[in-house]
Order: C-alpha cells, then structure tokens, then sequence
C-alpha cells in the first residue's frame, strides 16, 4: 500500500487492472486505491511480471502492506506459495475494468429504467457481480444530491480530516513567512493572446499556464525552494514538479502534481493541467501525481481573490499564491498607465530559507513573466 | 373411514384413497405383482383383498408390459383400473405399453378413445435398496405427451391425488416417494379430489426460490429452517405435478426473490431439473439477479451403502450450502 500522503495511514484497494502473468513496465497503472482524499491509480515502479496480488479489491490495509509481488522477467515464480496465500484462483476474482461488467438480468434491467451508469456501480453479489441492491443503492445516491452526501459522510469526512491533519501540522511544525509582489503582466497577456490566435479554441492557453511555466523557471534561479524539510534538513530536488490545488465541487482539494513542469512547453502544460483536472474531479489520480509535488500553487484568481497567504504542504517547503488579474494604475518611468497585474505571493518554511532568498525568487519570477517568448 | 385425529401414515392415506374410489365406483380395481395376498410390495394394499375380492384386487404376472397393457385395455373398455408397478425402474418393462398406447390412443383415434387409467409407482431413493430400485425416473416420463404426472409429498396429496386421477378422462401416473410411504401425519376426514393443477408454495420466503417436489420438498424444508437462521428466507415450491408443469406458480415466485434452486434428486443431465431452470431463464431473464442454480443426485447407479447413498442424493446441508452460495451474504 503506496503512501499516497504524508498524513495517510491506510487505503482500501479498488480493482486490479492487472492479472498474475501480465507483464509491466515502470510507469503502467495496474489498479485503484481509495484514500481518504480520493480513488488514485497505482503505477509499477519496476518493470517485471505480476506473479501474485495479494490484496482483494475492497481490503484496506495499512501503508506498507504488500500488495501484490511483482518478478522481474525470467525470476522463478513463487509458485508453491502463490495458491496457500491466496486459495481461489486468480482467474476466478473479476476485473472489472479489464474484463466485460458481471451484472445480474435483473441489475442490467433495473440500471436500465433508473438511468444508472453500470461502470460506476461496485458489485456485492456472491462473486462480485452487479445485483439489483448495487443498481439500486447507486439510483439513490444519483437521484438526490443531498442523499449522496448523506450516502458517503466518511469520504467527504475523511477528506477533511485528512486536509486538517496536514495544515495543522504545518502551521505546528512550519515556521512561515510571507512575501509578495505585484506583477506587470502586460507583455505576458500580449503574447498569450498571439500564440492564442495560431491555436484552435480547444488548444488554447490560459493565462495561468504561463505562471506556472514561469514559477517552475524560478525554482531553477532558486532551488531551495524546489524541496523537502525531512529529519531537520533540507532535500534538493532536482525534477519540478508542481502541485497545483484543485478544489473539489462536493469540497475538500486535492493537490495533484503536474510532473516536470519546467521541461514542459506551455502546450504541454495546459494539457496536463486539464488531463489533472477533469481526473482530480472523477477521483482518478496516480499515485506519484499524489506524491511527488515538490512544491505548490494555489490559484484564486478565478474566485476574485486579490491575494493569496496560503499554508505549506509538508514536507514541502514553499508555496506560491495567485490572485486575480486586474487592471490597475501603474507608474512607471514618470509615467502613469493601466496595466494587468496579478500578486503573487511566496509562503515559505523558514527552516529552509530565509526572506532574502525568498525576495530572489519573486524577483526571479517577475523576469521570467517579463519574457514570456522563452516559457 | 378414518377419523381426523388417527395418526396416518402415507400409506395408510393411499389405502384409504383405493378403499374410497372402490366403495364408491365399482369399474375401479386395483392390479399388479402381489398387490392381493402379500398386501403390495410396500403393504399399500393390505386388507383390500379381504375387502374387495380377488375380482377386484387382482395379483399379476412378473410381466409389467402385459399388466399394463391389460391395464390400458380395460380403461378403454370402460372400467377406471388402478395399476401398481412395484418400482419406476421396473416400469420401464411397461414404457412402450405407456407411451406407445396409452399417451396415444386419444390422438391417434382422432379424439374418440380416451384411456382413463392410473398407474401408481413407487420411486426415489434413501432406502438402501441400491441400484434397480432407487432412481428417480419419473422426469423421464414428464417427457411424454398425453399423461399426466403426479408426484404427492403430502399425505393429503397422496390420498387426493388419487381421486383426481380416477377422474381424469386419460392416463395418469402417481408416483409415490418410497421414502414417504411410513410418514406419519393427520388427515381431514373427508377426502375426495384434490386440485393437481397447481403447485403449492409449502413455505413462504423472500430471498430465494427453491422448485422442487416428492421427498426433497421436506428436504428442502429442512434446510430452510436453517437457513431462516441465517436471516435467509427461501420459499418452497412443491410442483405436484411434473407434467404439464404449473410453471406460472414458479415463475411468480422467482419474480419475487429473484434467485432459484431447483432440487431434484434425480440424474442432473437432462432431467426435469433441466426443464424448470430452463424455462425460468426463459420467462424470469430480466427477473432474475443470479443464475438458476440446480441441486440434484450424483450421476451414479444409487449406491447400496449407506454413507455413499446419503452422499448421492441431496441432503438437508447440501441444500442449505447451494442456497448460501447463491444469495449475498447481506441479504
């Protein structure tokens, strides 16, 4: 059982997307674990051949837990212990997502008439398949939106427990400050709106790409911010990769990582930004999205917000705020003018760095919006 | 005439039912191997000799194919015989009289000759009795056009049916449980026909339908009860008749519960068992939240010992554990 956050204990084990025998190669995804934050799909870290699952879709289990061996290709398998730890054959436990759904007539006819999509219903009957209760308890929870809430309190209570343990930590354990900058973003939004015209409307850019494109370049000009606090000291990391809060619209945030950003072209980024969007929404993560965001954004200009003091994720050790972009008077060389500008803000852990180093950054990040043809 | 309180028996209660429709309609007779001086191979018959006359209780030959050829005979010449075959597995020496002629004539002579003949038999297994006189056969008969098969597991079905039969115009076949004939039970006194149209639901539950008829219906009973324990209540049907089959009671029933085991304790390969599952998943598909399941006896010759018979046919346990493994655990 992957740790899919610094304050998860334990998960429940969705599907398997592979079977004994499949081959995997670093990077595959071969099930779905439900934390308490969201369901999040499980990548293979070593390329081999899944020799036993071990966890049944629905356990949950502590972090740690194994759940399933994989051998590297041409290793023996472990073929006098595989059928004492788990007696029912393999090919007997259904795949849902691999293998056509198992639902009953009466289920299939009663998802039917209720409207009920069969692919988001979980099967209880006596080997797995979709029943009518299933198809049924799935119509309730879709009919009435209050009803779903009621339906699942301890996800949505889970959520926020777990969003409560990691901010109480931090504002326990992180000692922050905070500095901010206000941002011309007039040569920015020019070139945004040329590189838009070249573009079809599904493929254009939005304004915040470009800050994150830009923000993921400063962690470059400051590289302490682009890291871990673990055991009192401080861990570079080399890759960026970029957590960028996403609110949920039954509530709570999940803050999945756009791996890479700063080896991203803006077109690559935007297409991770909504591929993590619409997946964060359906509860479909991966687990190193989860994981590995070295540091974070938290955008609320959407929202109106002017300014934003946000609270560090551990054990990250930097967060960067947005707020709306708006047009205001603006001096510059004697001169008084209307330009677009957006406050950013830097919260940072100052364990790891002090404002001076911080100040560098929000410079850092200014000249890097300031040229916008190099993002 | 018995009163309602005397304890009967299953047999006690055919007896009665001979003795009824002898008293009253004097074309009834009743013949077969030893059913006069021995009183039947199972003592169904026992005094009606001394009652009736060896006119009217009349022993036969070893030779089932001629005595119900006379059988047929008879019926066509007006009387309403009562034929006895000692066991289903002798009674295939009588199968081309049955199906050749009697379940026949009536088509064959455009609609003029009706065969009004019952033939009773014992059938079913339980008693030791190994490999030629065990079997279930009787859905092999239900396989014919033109007879009605009855199977009583009650003992006022046992007495009733017989009524009902005597009064149907062509061949009917009463096969009784060997294994029911010393249940013990009460009857009302007063008897005559009973409806052999219908099933009969023996045990009203929510959660699974169980088909069955003959011996397994208490079987079947049996393990509802401990399934009731398990907060798994399984409705009984008891078929009663085998052909033609009353599938509207079990198909109703399976539109209620949604799930299905059809016990019989005959071979499973293309018996009757067959035929209920497969007309429920015709007409119940889209009732139906998890395959018809069916519980029936080893395919083997009926073992004589007694632990490999008890494990040929199905038993309270293994009745309960087919259940279990059909309905969720949650329900």
């Amino acid at each position: 059982m992957p740790s899919l956050g610094a304050d998860m204990q334990e998960g429940t084990l969705i599907e398997w997307s592979v079977k004994p025998g499949d081959r995997v190669k670093r990077g595959d995804i071969i099930g779905v674990v439900r934390t308490e934050k969201a369901d999040i799909e499980i990548e293979v870290y070593h390329d081999g051949v899944v020799d036993q699952l071990l966890a049944k879709a629905g356990e949950t289990l502590p972090v740690g837990a194994v759940l399933a061996v994989i051998r590297e290709e041409g290793e023996e398998a472990a073929a006098a212990s595989a059928p004492a730890i788990q007696p029912p054959a393999p090919a007997a436990v259904p795949t849902p997502s691999a293998a056509r759904l198992h639902v009953s007539p009466l289920a299939r006819r009663i998802a039917q008439e209720l409207g009920v999509d069969l692919a988001n219903v979980q099967g209880t009957g006596p080997h797995g398949e979709i029943i009518k209760e299933d198809v049924e308890r799935a119509a309730v929870a879709l009919k009435k939106p209050p009803a779903e809430k009621r339906a699942a309190p301890e996800f949505r209570a889970g959520m926020r427990r777990a969003i409560a343990a990691a901010m109480a930590r931090s504002n326990r354990e992180i000692p922050h400050y905070y500095l901010e900058t206000k941002i011309d973003l007039q040569k920015a939004l020019k070139f945004l709106e040329a590189e838009n015209q070249k573009r079809s409307i599904n493929d254009r850019l939005l304004s915040v790409v470009l800050l994150i494109k830009a923000v993921a370049l400063a962690l470059h000009d400051v590289p302490e911010l682009n890291a871990y606090w673990v055991d009192d000291q401080l861990q570079l990391k080399d890759a960026v990769h970029i957590g960028f809060a996403i609110s949920l619209r039954q509530g709570g945030l999940v803050v999945p990582a756009i791996l890479d950003a700063d080896r991203k072209n803006l077109d690559q980024l935007m297409q991770a930004m909504r591929d993590l969007i619409t997946r964060a929404r359906s509860g479909r993560l991966r687990s190193s999205e989860i994981t590995d965001a070295t540091v974070t954004i938290t955008n609320l200009g959407d929202l109106g917000v002017e300014t934003v003091h946000g609270v560090i994720y551990p054990p990250q050790v930097a967060l960067v705020g947005f707020g709306r972009i708006i047009e205001i008077p603006w001096a510059e060389n004697g001169m008084l003018g209307i330009r677009p500008v957006v406050t950013a803000t830097l919260a940072g852990d100052h364990r790891a760095t002090d404002g001076h180093r911080g100040a560098q950054f929000l410079t850092a990040l200014n000249q890097h919006l300031q040229e916008p043809e190099k993002l | 005439m018995s009163t309602a309180a005397a304890p009967l028996t299953y047999r006690d209660a055919i007896r009665e039912a001979i003795r009824e429709a002898m008293r009253k309609d004097d074309r009834v007779f009743l013949m077969g191997e030893d059913v006069g001086r021995y009183g039947g191979c199972f003592a169904v018959s026992k005094g009606l000799l001394e009652e009736f006359g060896p006119e009217r209780i009349r022993d036969t030959p070893m030779s089932e194919s001629a005595f119900v050829g006379a059988g047929i005979g008879a019926a066509l010449g007006g009387m309403r015989p009562i034929v006895e075959i000692m066991t289903v597995n002798f009674s295939l020496l009588a199968l081309d009289q049955i199906m050749n002629n009697a379940a026949t004539f009536l088509h064959m002579s455009g609609g003029q000759f009706n065969v009004p003949l019952v033939v009773r038999m014992a059938t079913g297994g339980g008693r030791q009795v190994a490999a030629q006189h065990s079997h279930s056969l009787e859905g092999w008969f239900a396989h014919i056009p033109g007879i009605r098969i009855v199977a009583p597991a009650t003992l006022e079905d046992a007495r009733g049916m017989l009524a009902t039969a005597l009064e149907d115009p062509d061949p009917v076949l009463i096969f009784e449980h060997a294994g029911l004939y010393n249940m013990k039970g009460q009857l009302p006194a007063d008897g005559g026909p009973v409806d052999i149209d219908h099933a009969r639901i023996r045990r009203a539950g929510r959660d699974v339908t169980i088909v069955t008829y003959g011996a397994m219906v208490w079987r079947s009973l049996e393990a509802a009860e401990s399934l009731s324990k398990k907060s798994i209540e399984a409705e009984i049907i008891d078929l009663r008749t085998l052909r033609p089959l009353d599938e509207v009671t079990f198909l109703e029933s399976v539109r209620r519960t949604h799930r299905a085991l059809v016990v019989d304790e005959a071979w499973r390969s293309g018996g009757i068992s067959a035929e209920i599952s497969s007309r429920i998943q015709e007409k119940a598909f889209y009732d139906l939240d998890g395959p018809v399941q069916r519980l029936c006896g080893a395919e083997v010759p009926t073992p004589y010992p007694k632990h490999l018979e008890g494990a040929a046919f199905p038993q309270a346990a293994t009745i309960a554990a087919a259940v279990e493994a059909l309905v969720p655990a949650h329900v």
